[in-house]
């Protein structure tokens, strides 16, 4: 007899062999919880320029699987409060499972707080702060976002945040391939917050559609069906199916160094 | 005896085959893909004298060779009644992971608050400094990845800096150059404010030559400083640049200097 009385009641080993623990759930199914380790579905650029009395940000509405253009009518740019707009980079799901964030923040604040709605400085900061806690949490939220808008004294606002909590703000900003492609236009047009504070909405809208035709040009990764959105105080100007205009390869024989050319 | 009846059956000798490990479970772990750091790049410097102290740090923001933004201080002042920090009288500096840097930041701030709330007066540099860094050390093991200078007048009145590394070493010094640049500008501080290797003219050779005399810099001698060491890490340091920023502490308070630095 067996004297333990914790086994008492069990299957005998002598008689049965060991509990066979293959039938507990292994790692392939049910193992330890699993962190987000790479993107997905993923979008690429997201652009952005302050001009004086606003911010003009537009991307693209592609979501890539790897190589494979997988949803070609994504829409990146997101609306919170009536007030900003985030635009996303980075993994998609991710960015839906943010998007579903700031609706619930909006919906709470909306009704908790009287005569205040959140601007995009504060969305900022929520943002990067939630950014920053799951980095921390070694289960990161796999994107680059840019946060337009106005600040709390109605300033043309534009900020930057992303998976490791990384924040910074400048005139012009551009995630992913953008910040190779697009910023250095964009920097020409406002290269400090003076030259951004002189620009029309005409001239910052031209600027970011100029940029958005180069990075269709040079970025694999990218579509010519884009959202624009210009936010300025008199509100939001979001639109989602807009396409490149006026493409030209008439310059690409102008390129030397790279093709079949002798000389 | 009584673990026997224990709910909790004894892991050692004869029992019961439910507590045999997993015989199936596939061995080695899987590696994970995600760092959590990143390095933003930029320099600090920072100067006591015999009344006042100078903390500067420039403006550019990395990553890799890309620049993220042109303006984004990395000195802060430390623990005001407003949202201003007009009344501050201590001064934080973090380079290194930008995020780590913000979030240590706001937690000293907050921490230097709440101190004086409780205790009515504000917080010394002394303890300030000390708090800081068990504030370090308890991210030990998953540490913020920063250099920090925290500077103001001690309670004599005269500058003091405190510097430390990511997990809360800390040591009292004269001056300290930290960041990407810090290889560049820890010698000419050595030379231009300790006298390091400089001698008395004609007084002789081997053990006989003396020293020359240290003397405590003047406040404009030190800004001169802090302004030749950034402009020469420019030029040879490519994540540095773009902009200066020093806060100078003196007992009527701290002023904040913006100079630009080449933006190449």
């Amino acid at each position: 007899m067996n004297h333990l009385p914790q086994a008492w009641g069990r299957p005998r080993d002598d008689v049965y062999g060991p509990y066979d623990s293959s039938y507990l759930q292994s790692n392939q199914s049910h193992g330890p919880t699993q962190h987000t380790q790479s993107p997905v579905v993923t979008g690429t650029s997201v652009i952005a320029l302050k001009f004086k009395d606003g911010v003009v940000i537009a991307a693209d509405n592609l979501a890539s699987y790897g190589s494979l253009a997988r949803f070609t009518d994504v829409k990146r740019l997101r609306k919170f409060a009536g007030t900003s707009i985030v635009g996303f980079g980075g993994d998609v799901s991710d960015m839906q499972y943010l998007d579903r964030l700031l609706n619930s923040l909006d919906i709470e604040e909306a009704y908790s707080t009287a005569g205040h709605t959140l601007n995009a400085k504060n969305l900022h900061t929520f943002l990067s702060k939630v950014l920053y806690k799951r980095r921390t949490d070694f289960n990161p939220l796999w994107n680059q976002v840019l946060v337009a808008g106005l600040d709390d004294d109605s300033k043309p606002f534009l900020a930057s945040a992303d998976l490791l909590g990384t924040t910074f703000s400048a005139p012009s900003l551009a995630t992913g391939f953008g910040a190779h492609l697009a910023q250095p236009l964009l920097r020409k047009v406002a290269g400090d917050e003076e030259a951004a504070a002189k620009l029309t909405k005409e001239q910052a809208i031209e600027a970011v559609k100029e940029s958005m035709k180069v990075l269709f040009y040079r970025d694999a990764r990218s579509l010519d069906k884009y959202s624009i959105a210009v936010i300025t105080k008199d509100g939001i100007e979001l639109k989602e199916d807009e396409k490149l205009e006026n493409q030209s390869w008439a310059f690409a024989d102008q390129i030397r160094g790279y093709g079949t050319q002798i000389n | 005896m009584a673990a026997m009846f224990s709910q909790n059956p004894l892991m050692n000798g004869p029992n019961y085959s439910f507590n045999q490990a997993p015989s199936t479970s596939s061995g080695g772990n899987k590696e994970h893909a995600f760092y959590p750091y990143t390095d933003n790049g930029g320099s600090t410097l920072a100067i006591s004298g015999s009344d006042f102290t100078i903390i500067a740090g420039d403006t550019r923001s990395t990553s890799g060779y890309s620049i993220n933004t042109r303006f984004q201080p990395k000195v802060f002042k430390i623990g005001g009644t407003t949202s201003a920090q007009d009344d501050a009288t201590l001064v934080l500096s973090v380079v290194g992971f930008a995020a780590d840097g913000e979030a240590l930041k706001e937690r000293l701030d907050t921490i230097v608050k709440m101190y004086r709330y409780q205790h009515g007066k504000p917080m010394s540099v002394k303890a300030c400094a000390q708090r800081l860094s068990t504030i370090l050390y308890g991210k030990r093991f998953f540490p913020y990845y920063v250099t920090a200078i925290l500077g103001g007048l001690d309670e004599e009145g005269k500058g003091a800096i405190y510097s430390y590394d990511p997990v809360g070493s800390y040591e009292r010094e004269q001056c300290r150059a930290a960041g990407a640049a810090a290889s560049l500008i820890m010698p000419f501080l050595d030379n231009q404010v300790n006298f390091k290797n400089q001698y008395m003219p004609g007084s002789g050779v081997g053990h006989e030559l003396q020293e020359r005399e240290k003397i405590p810099l003047k406040i404009n001698e030190v800004e001169d400083l802090v302004k030749d060491a950034f402009d020469s890490a420019v030029e040879r340091h490519i994540e540095v640049g773009d902009g200066l920023q020093m806060f100078v502490i003196t007992k009527s308070g701290i002023e904040v200097i913006y100079k630009a630095l080449k933006k190449d």
